[in-house]
């Protein structure tokens, strides 16, 4: 699989990029590197300000995939969305594959409307399996944990298009999460908005905020020790937000620095030192 | 003093429709999407009356309005609406307009200009460099980063859909 770095993993939470790489290796996922890819770019901000430069940009991004002969994986909700959905209408839409490769042309390249999208989650449930995440667990992987699951808002929405898990009562990540022998505990409201996304927390941060000290509330009305996420923007809200909010102080982990605590993965490879809310579990 | 009643605009409730707002009119108006809303939970944005806005084509309370950037596209309203209306769609429509109008925040033009320049939406800190070195990442990411004929055609897409010139139009 071509693995799609995107934006905040590598320049923010490296740690969520060693840890990906780690725990595929370990799984037996091959990656391969996208040498020249782009930000997806970023959904909530380009898409909102012109959708042509979106989906232009992003399907250059596809196009890397295609010389290599490989699909895509991302750990990102946002790359997902702009890479799933960019790709999902070229390979359906002859009209908007000729649109966009016009644009292509001026580069010197073409999408052919073939190249597959995949997120982390669903690939590691639907590929990898359950047994095989289950297998790798060590006994020393740390004690059990109370996690409050974030699944965002791009990985499986818009489900018509996304057709991954059901949007408002999803198992998909839970299972991987209880399949590490972590506990997904239910929350008030599971399955809202982070708050950051759409350019939110770029031109209102006070608006994001408030947005994520809703979810905190409930999260830690729940006794969660931990929040478990599936996107790097996701984690940064949760992360950052914490000390700006100057409370809560949940620790936030990306599923792939879970999985690396959990397959007794140095911890020194998880990179948990940058995150605002300390970690120590 | 009278009141003066908005004159609803056909051609623009039809320009969101072409430019992606393809479900708007079947709106029937119940607030499902209001109530879905997380921002709405915390602000006064009301999703339903921006759609209805767009229905009307009440133009001017639209492209120049707060509520339009309070959306995280989070698709709660999309998912629940019982018309099928693709409410994120026609907001995205909507964004799309305003910005050709000149209605693009600072910080919005921001992160617009650093993607546009630089491939990314956030930079590549001395710090960061250190951090991917010690867990034995590659200093700079393998991503246009390393590969400045990759950022060249990132750029030149930008010039080529006029997206350059549309971040220089915004932030009025």
């Amino acid at each position: 699989m071509g693995f799609f770095l995107g934006c905040i993993m590598p320049m923010r939470y490296p740690g969520i990029e060693s840890s990906t790489r780690e725990v595929l290796k370990s799984l037996g996922v091959e990656l391969v590197e996208l040498k020249g890819a782009s930000c997806c770019p970023a959904p909530g901000v380009t898409r909102s300000f012109d959708q042509t430069t979106w989906q232009a940009i992003a399907a250059r991004n596809l196009t890397i995939a295609q010389g290599l002969g490989v699909n895509i994986l991302t750990i990102c909700n946002g790359c997902f969305d702009s890479l799933f959905e960019t790709a999902h209408q070229l390979n359906h839409d002859p009209e908007k594959l000729k649109k966009i490769n016009k644009i292509l042309k001026e580069i010197g390249a073409e999408y052919k409307g073939q190249t597959e999208v995949r997120h982390f989650v669903e690939y590691l449930h639907n590929e990898v399996g359950l047994d095989a995440i289950k297998a790798k667990v060590k006994e020393n992987g740390g004690k059990p944990l109370k996690a409050a699951v974030h699944y965002g808002c791009h990985f499986l929405k818009p489900s018509n298009v996304k057709k991954i898990d059901n949007p408002e009562r999803p198992v998909i990540f839970d299972e991987i999460v209880e399949a590490l022998g972590v506990e997904s505990v239910e929350y008030k409201d599971k399955g809202t908005c982070c708050g950051a996304g759409g350019g939110v927390r770029a031109r209102t941060p006070d608006v994001a905020l408030k947005m994520t000290k809703e979810n905190l509330t409930n999260m830690k009305a729940a006794g969660v020790e931990v929040i478990i996420d599936c996107c790097p923007f996701c984690h940064l809200q949760y992360d950052v937000g914490q000390a700006e909010l100057k409370e809560f102080g949940i620790p936030v982990l990306h599923l792939s620095q879970l999985m690396g605590l959990r397959f007794g993965l140095d911890k020194e490879k998880l990179g948990l030192e940058v995150h605002k809310t300390p970690v120590k579990l | 003093m009278t009141t003066v009643a908005k004159r609803p605009d056909a051609v623009f409730a039809k320009k969101v429709v072409d430019a992606g707002g393809k479900t708007l009119n079947l709106c029937f108006q119940c607030g499902t999407c209001t109530g879905s809303c997380p921002s709405g939970r915390q602000t006064a944005f009301r999703t339903r009356k921006l759609v209805r806005r767009a229905q009307l084509g009440l133009k001017d309370d639209i492209m120049g309005s707060d509520d339009l950037w309070l959306c995280t596209t989070c698709y709660t309203c999309y998912e629940r609406c019982p018309r099928g209306v693709e409410i994120v769609d026609v907001i995205m429509a909507l964004r799309n307009m305003a910005v050709r109008e000149g209605h693009m925040a600072p910080q919005h033009k921001k992160v617009a200009e650093l993607i546009s320049k630089t491939g990314h939406m956030v930079n590549l800190r001395d710090e960061d460099k250190a951090l991917r070195k010690k867990l034995g990442l590659a200093e700079v990411p393998p991503t246009v980063l390393q590969h400045p004929e990759a950022l060249d055609a990132v750029k030149k897409i930008c010039s080529v859909t006029g997206f350059d010139k549309l971040i220089e139009g915004g932030a009025k």
